[in-house]
């Protein structure tokens, strides 16, 4: 019963879909009444999907096989948290949580958005019931997640055991929070192309919902990237895999979007830029849909498909991009430029990082299609893999990290670049200092790696002088840049900490890529493993029997260089009800390292194949992801960038007609 | 600077990034990229000898030994083989009859040493490059549609990319 409620619960959000969408198009001008109208059914609209989604976490909770979906991907000996976590373990669940995800979006808007001009507020809430329609109706055409089966199975056939993790539970809904929520920004560009509202006020409306969504797109990626990391077992972070390039793109495009959006609040300038990027975020976030679902692709971490849905979605792809570029190119030319810049100035150098973001994106997008492309046209088959995206965004992020520390130092309208290189020269100087230092210690060879390093400590340093600038630390007392400190408002905070994040990234990133280390031995009981001053012993092996799956355990001994010693254990699972196998690897960390120990077959002679890494610093690129992610939080905690602020920086906006 | 002159200044500025940057894409676009071929394919083009490239099929019943850490296999697509060295683990559902992408080079004695070898983490899985192949040999007796699956594992040695 739950479930058709759930199913007619979601064909009901479907229609308040179409209504709201439809009046808001026809009645914006109207304001007022047609407005509160659509807000309630903005949030109409989020309870009923809710309740569906609700309607469906019961029968994979219950493990109501009847429901298809639950016989497939759920079993009766999960853990309860998994049971929940294999709702959206398939593409049928994990479309209903992005719809979900979709209308609170838009609930959101109408709860918070009280203050919008009428017009303004009544078109973004047209389009995200357009965008409700189109995902509900993909849903119900195509995925139906509530169809029933009968005879009813007595036990369902399980998740893929890879999935069986704590990441799915976290992973998934913030990447989906970040992809989503780039869909306010979309409808916000579409409702200022229609109703002509493009100012800086609408720079600063559309900014805090920019800023939370790259802040859960950055959380969910550093997530899936650790989940992958620990779970795969290949010892990676990062493969350049399709379908991690999907949310890399959007993340990109958002990170550009959230800079020029600054410039358009501060100086009403590059209004046609910010719209078009909040356009293209959401249009790669949909493109990365399409990847994933429709099975053009094989990925790590695709899903199952049928050709049907990637047809669907390559129409409502084609509608909504090619829709809202039509809209752009139709209205954009009626936009009047804004305040005027010399090219050495803060917004100059915010041209310049949206300038490498975008071309970072178009590299990585060719990269992912060319191989679809070419096999479209003459059938070749190729693969583009990690030496392209490595030498053509390595080679592009560069220059962006070079000149990362000058932005924040650069005077709006007209800036010195001469007196900034001075106030930088203490920072550049630390720099080198640090970056010589470090190659010595780690063997005195310049190569490829130094310059990284060079350039993550440029970054990380330039973000602790900009807040020694700002603070004026050795200008004047010190209680006097205590008191300075103090009063910093929030901005320069997250400015500052996701600048510092992002060089941490980049040391992580350099650290691990130069200096790991691999070793792979057949060992039995008792040998060792000799990796970079770490002696890893084999133990005992014992059995492991959990409801769901059945493990070998191999025990090891690890003695750190400063003779600490730690004792666990690396698994061969095999899961009882899919029979598929799993390896879960050993991680031990230390400092900002680990060592991360990983099982092979039983050789012939009984020893066993095992395979070290040592991965020096391999955890600052997550926690400089954490950084950067807190540092967008942080910002979005700041009281002068609440959506809810009403005055406009400028007059009310002339109607681009 | 007047405004003309700050205008050309951002646009030749903006635009040599732009054209360098599409120089670097093309230009890595031709040297990076890695083809694929089946074992028939392989044998008919013996001048890839040292270049990159993935090979795809099934691993050939009775065919796989483990010496040590060193895996030796043949991936067949029904008409012609290919016997392939790999220094290295198999990832989990690495199996006799299963399909494989193996990445590496042809040596000149006509054996391939891997670099990198992806199965895919499903059974019933059989990769769509491998499919075509067997397709173009006459040889495929699956369904029209394979299988669903969630994706390809590799067990990598530094540079482990899932197929394309």
């Amino acid at each position: 019963m739950p479930i058709e409620l759930g199913l007619f619960a979601l064909i009901l959000a479907g229609t308040v879909a179409i209504a709201q969408s439809a009046v808001g198009f026809f009645f914006w001008r109207v304001g007022g009444r047609i407005t509160s109208y659509l807000r309630q059914g903005a949030v109409l609209q989020f309870l009923l999907t809710l309740a569906a989604f609700l309607a469906l976490v019961q029968a994979f909770v219950f493990s109501d096989f009847s429901l298809e979906l639950a016989f497939g991907y759920s079993n009766t000996l999960q853990p309860l948290l998994y049971k929940i976590t294999s709702t959206w373990g398939n593409h049928e669940g994990s479309l209903l949580l992005w719809i979900v995800i979709l209308t609170g979006f838009g609930a959101a808007i109408a709860l918070y958005g009280k203050n919008l001009p009428s017009d303004l507020l009544a078109l973004v809430l047209a389009v995200q019931g357009a965008l409700g329609a189109a995902f509900i109706a993909f849903s119900l055409f195509t995925s139906n997640p509530f169809t029933r089966l009968f005879p009813i199975p007595a036990e369902g056939r399980d998740m893929n055991p890879v999935l069986q993790d704590i990441g799915m539970a976290l992973h998934p809904p913030l990447l989906y929070l970040g992809y989503v929520g780039l869909s306010v920004c979309f409808s916000f560009a579409i409702g200022a192309l229609i109703s002509g509202r493009i100012d800086a006020a609408w720079a600063r409306w559309v900014r805090p919902w920019a800023l939370a969504s790259w802040a859960f797109l950055t959380l969910g990626i550093a997530m899936g990237s650790y989940w992958a990391y620990y779970e795969l077992g290949w010892g990676g972070w990062w493969f350049w895999d399709p379908v991690e390039n999907a949310s890399l793109m959007p993340w990109l495009a958002a990170t550009a979007l959230l800079h020029s959006a600054v410039v358009m609040e501060k100086r009403n300038a590059l209004k046609v830029w910010t719209i078009f990027l909040a356009i293209l975020a959401f249009s790669l976030s949909l493109l990365g849909m399409f990847l994933v679902r429709s099975g053009i692709l094989t990925s790590v971490h695709s899903f199952a498909s049928d050709p049907t849905r990637g047809m669907f979605i390559l129409i409502m792809l084609t509608i909504v991009i090619g829709g809202a570029y039509g809209l752009f190119a139709w209205r954009a030319r009626s936009l009047r430029s804004g305040g005027l810049f010399a090219p050495i100035s803060r917004e100059g150098a915010l041209v310049v990082n949206n300038l490498f973001l975008v071309v970072a994106v178009a590299a990585v997008l060719i990269g992912t299609l060319y191989p679809l492309i070419l096999q479209s046209v003459n059938g070749t088959l190729i693969s583009v893999g990690a030496p392209f995206f490595d030498l053509t965004f390595g080679i592009l992020m560069a220059p962006l990290l070079i000149i990362i520390p000058f932005g924040p130092f650069l005077a709006w309208k007209r800036g010195d670049l001469i007196a900034v290189t001075q106030r930088l020269l203490g920072a550049a100087a630390a720099t080198v200092l640090i970056t010589i230092v470090l190659v010595m210690v780690s063997g005195g060879q310049i190569s490829l790696a130094s310059l990284g390093l060079l350039l993550g400590i440029w970054v990380g340093i330039g973000a602790i002088a900009q807040m020694v600038d700002r603070i004026k630390l050795g200008r004047t007392s010190l209680s006097q840049s205590w008191t300075h400190l103090k009063g910093l408002p929030k901005n320069a905070w997250s400015t500052m900490l996701a600048h510092f994040g992002l060089g941490v990234v980049v040391l992580g990133i350099v650290s691990v890529s130069a200096w790991e280390v691999e070793n792979v031995a057949s060992i039995s009981v008792g040998d060792s493993i000799e990796i970079s001053g770490y002696k890893v012993t084999k133990l005992d092996v014992s059995q492991r029997l959990e409801d769901n799956f059945v493990a070998e355990r191999i025990g090891f001994e690890v003695i750190s260089p400063r003779g600490k010693t730690t004792i666990t254990a690396a698994e061969k699972r095999v899961y009882t009800a899919s029979r598929l196998p799993s390896t879960e690897a050993a991680i031990l960390t230390y400092g900002f390292s680990q060592l991360y120990i990983t099982l092979g077959d039983v050789n012939a002679d009984g020893t066993r194949i095992v395979r070290v890494w040592y991965k020096p610093f391999i955890t600052l690129i997550w926690f400089g992801a954490l950084i950067m992610a807190g540092a967008g939080f942080l910002s979005l905690s700041d009281r002068r960038l609440r959506i809810g602020v009403p005055k406009s920086a400028r007059a009310t906006p002339e109607p681009a007609e | 600077m007047t405004r003309k002159q700050k205008r050309f200044a951002i646009i030749i500025g903006l635009g040599a990034v732009v054209v360098s940057a599409v120089a670097l894409i093309l230009n890595a676009l031709n040297d990076q990229i890695v083809f694929f071929y089946s074992p028939t394919e392989l044998i008919e083009r013996p001048s890839l000898a040292n270049e990159p490239i993935r090979i795809g099929g099934l691993v050939e019943d009775g065919s796989w030994v483990v010496v040590g850490n060193t895996n030796v296999f043949a991936v067949t697509d029904g008409a012609n083989r290919v016997e392939v060295t790999y220094k290295n683990l198999v990832p989990d559902l690495f199996r006799e009859g299963q399909g494989v992408i193996v990445e590496g080079s042809l040596l000149a004695d006509g054996s391939f040493l891997a670099s990198n070898v992806l199965a895919k983490h499903d059974e019933n899985f059989v990769p769509k490059e491998v499919e075509a192949a067997m397709k173009a040999q006459g040889l495929w007796q699956g369904e029209e549609e394979s299988g669903s699956g969630s994706g390809y594992g590799g067990s990598n040695s530094g540079s482990a990319q899932p197929a394309q």
